[in-house]
């Protein structure tokens, strides 16, 4: 497992990647900063990481488009899966590779604070609470990217993906406004979104009767409510689409200065579903 | 060391490998010869669980690879058909790597090691990326000698590379038979009797001969044929052998030059060489040649790799009858042959070009990939060129039976 970490993290840097990784955060958090808190002159650092974090909509996938379908072009996979190794350790070894690299221009950040005390006074505790709250959103949204990588061969296709699924966080409440709030309009996004889940099922594991079984098991007990108790249908859709809105779960840190320990919770749990989404998304090339 | 039972996979309805049963002992090279699309790397990769199976269990040394993969791919080194190599690297940081990965006790001590015996020390500071072929085929085979694996699987390793270095790695094969058991795969048969203690025939994911060279070339040739040229008049040559008792059987064709070529069958237990030379001087017909020849080993790889295609997807149940009936009766008419593939590319040799003819059959049948292959061994042999369609079904029960 370190063998593997230590490789993906000198990859990083013998390419470019890892450097471009750096060079746009540390960037953007620095204009962020001398914007907000030196030239308009907030006293809070945390208000200028709300810039930062459109950053990662880009810099996300570029960091994580490679991980796994670059291994699969290249067919380097062969040599992974004949190590004596678990896929789950590869899979954790390569993310936590990513988030190394993460971390060191979050790490950068760090400094600013202490920068910004040479000339008055700044709550630091806020300060680094918040840039606590930005890395393990990055940790989040970086397992997203590995999963949309495994998925594919393509870098290319994976960035797309990725950069998709992060613009659809950062969208989603915006767009949960827009959607109708009748209980049927709820019922049938949610009959949708069981056929999407059976559909990608069967697209991972090529088995009728199991995606059949999904979305009879999810579907009946759906209908079911829906007939009996109508009324919890009305605005439920919206509700769990705000359940992903990922992006707004770091208001509480950058506009309020709270410490949100739910929704650091919710970082870290993102990121352990889909670190095991792509354990099964990776296991499934093997043992399908 | 391996047990491998009832391997079988699909893609979808195609079945690529089927029913392999075979058991590999310690300390041996096996070569696993076949065509291009015969599933060699299939089965390999499931071997070294790269691929899942779709049916079936391989064991190594006592471990199950889908159930107990650790354990199992501790006793593997394996050389996938395009080596695994990351570019950016170095070969020693990427050996470096791999040895790690393999939970090596010295790392560095192993890499040395490794790059020794494949000779690449001299490269190891380049990037990978800026080597040649032959050197990343080294790398690759490099790799899979780290950990110091019971067993070294190597998918088609000669591959791209030149004469010398083929060579080369031979001997380095040979060295690895040495202290490890070898699975080789090739479509290259001189390479396969150049290196190796046994081999296994595959085609169409079934495995037709698994036996050591010598005994299959035995096998096949339990016909005792004698091939001569000589000068003189057909009709009378004809008719000195038709005299003759210890001659079963012979095809006589006569060439422009005065001389004929003939093909002699001895009749069971008879050594016909000196009583055929007394025959001719006799007669007065000096002998410009006289070999003595069954099938070569070419042939007969060609035979047993193009016999059993009758059955290619899932119709297993055709019995040997039916598919030798099939043979004969689709000899004039390439069935589901590719449209461009019967005229095939024309070649300068007329000895070829003949055997070509001869087993046209075999090859208006062919898969596309395969089909090159088979002219390039065809091409390889040229001495005989008049061999007798009719003794085709005679082949093949000896060895049909282990696929199935």
């Amino acid at each position: 497992m370190k063998s593997v970490f230590k490789k993906e993290l000198k990859a990083y840097f013998a390419g470019m990647t890892g450097w471009i990784v750096l060079a746009f955060l540390v960037l953007a958090a620095g204009f962020s900063s001398w914007l907000y808190n030196f030239y308009m002159a907030y006293a809070t650092y945390e208000t200028s990481l709300t810039l930062v974090v459109y950053v990662l909509l880009f810099v996300i996938p570029i960091l994580t488009m490679r991980s796994l379908s670059e291994e699969k072009q290249r067919r380097t996979d062969q040599l992974l899966f004949t190590l004596p190794m678990k896929v789950s350790d590869i899979v954790i070894a390569k993310y936590f590779a990513m988030v190394t690299v993460f971390a060191i221009p979050c790490g950068v950040m760090c400094l600013i604070p202490l920068i910004m005390c040479l000339y008055g006074h700044v709550m630091l505790g806020v300060a680094y609470s918040a840039i606590l709250a930005f890395f393990l959103l990055g940790c989040a949204l970086i397992a997203v990217g590995m999963f949309m990588s495994s998925l594919t061969e393509s870098q290319i296709i994976a960035a797309v993906l990725t950069f998709a699924v992060l613009l659809l966080f950062l969208l989603m409440p915006t767009l949960a406004g827009l959607l109708p709030q009748t209980a049927l309009a709820s019922y049938i996004a949610f009959t949708a979104v069981v056929l999407l889940l059976a559909l990608l099922l069967y697209y991972l594991s090529k088995n009728y009767w199991a995606s059949f079984f999904l979305a009879a098991i999810l579907e009946i007990p759906l209908l079911i409510l829906f007939v009996t108790k109508k009324e919890i249908f009305e605005g439920a859709f919206q509700k769990v689409l705000d359940w992903f809105s990922v992006f707004s779960r770091l208001d509480s840190f950058l506009g309020y200065g709270l410490f949100d320990l739910t929704a650091l919770v919710y970082f870290i749990s993102i990121a352990c579903a889909f670190v095991f989404f792509t354990v099964q998304s990776v296991e499934k090339k093997r043992y399908a | 060391m391996i047990e491998v039972k009832n391997l079988t996979k699909k893609y979808g309805s195609h079945t690529v490998v089927k029913h392999l049963n075979f058991t590999i002992d310690e300390g041996k090279i096996y070569g696993f010869l076949g065509p291009n699309g015969a599933g060699k790397s299939t089965t390999m990769n499931m071997i070294t669980g790269c691929l899942p199976m779709t049916e079936g269990e391989v064991v190594i040394d006592g471990h199950d690879i889908f159930s107990d993969p650790v354990e199992a791919k501790k006793c593997i080194g394996y050389l996938p058909e395009i080596p695994p190599l990351y570019p950016e690297l170095t070969p020693e940081e990427y050996l470096t790597f791999v040895a790690e990965a393999k939970g090596c006790a010295d790392p560095a001590g192993a890499v040395a090691d490794a790059m020794e015996k494949t000779d690449i020390t001299g490269m190891k500071d380049r990037l990978i990326k800026n080597l040649s072929k032959g050197y990343k085929q080294r790398v690759g085979i490099a790799q899979a000698l780290l950990g110091n694996p019971k067993l070294i699987i190597l998918d088609e390793p000669t591959v791209g590379l030149d004469p010398r270095q083929i060579i080369e790695i031979r001997g380095l094969i040979r060295m690895l038979g040495e202290k490890h058991t070898v699975i080789l795969s090739s479509h290259i048969l001189a390479e396969i009797s150049a290196v190796c203690d046994h081999v296994m025939i595959i085609s169409h994911g079934r495995m037709v001969a698994s036996d050591t060279l010598d005994n299959i070339e035995k096998a096949y040739n339990s016909e005792n044929v004698l091939r001569v040229r000589a000068r003189g008049e057909a009709k009378r040559i004809s008719a000195m052998l038709r005299a003759e008792k210890d001659v079963a059987d012979f095809e006589l064709d006569e060439m422009r030059d005065g001389t004929c070529n003939i093909a002699i069958h001895a009749a069971p237990g008879v050594t016909l060489n000196e009583t055929i030379f007394r025959l001719f001087a006799d007669a007065k017909c000096p002998i410009l040649t006289m070999t003595d020849s069954g099938l070569s080993l070419e042939e007969i790889f060609v035979k047993l790799t193009s016999d059993n295609d009758a059955g290619d997807d899932e119709d297993e149940e055709v019995g040997e009858e039916g598919e030798e009936e099939e043979e004969e009766d689709e000899a004039p008419a390439p069935v589901s042959a590719p449209a461009p593939k019967k005229p095939a590319a024309p070649t300068e040799e007329s000895a070829s070009e003949a055997l070509k003819n001869e087993y046209h059959f075999l090859f208006s049948r062919k898969d596309e990939d395969e089909d090159e292959d088979e002219e390039e061994d065809v091409t390889g042999e040229e001495k005989d060129d008049g061999d007798d369609d009719d003794d085709d079904d005679d082949y093949k029960p000896l060895f049909s039976g282990k696929g199935r």
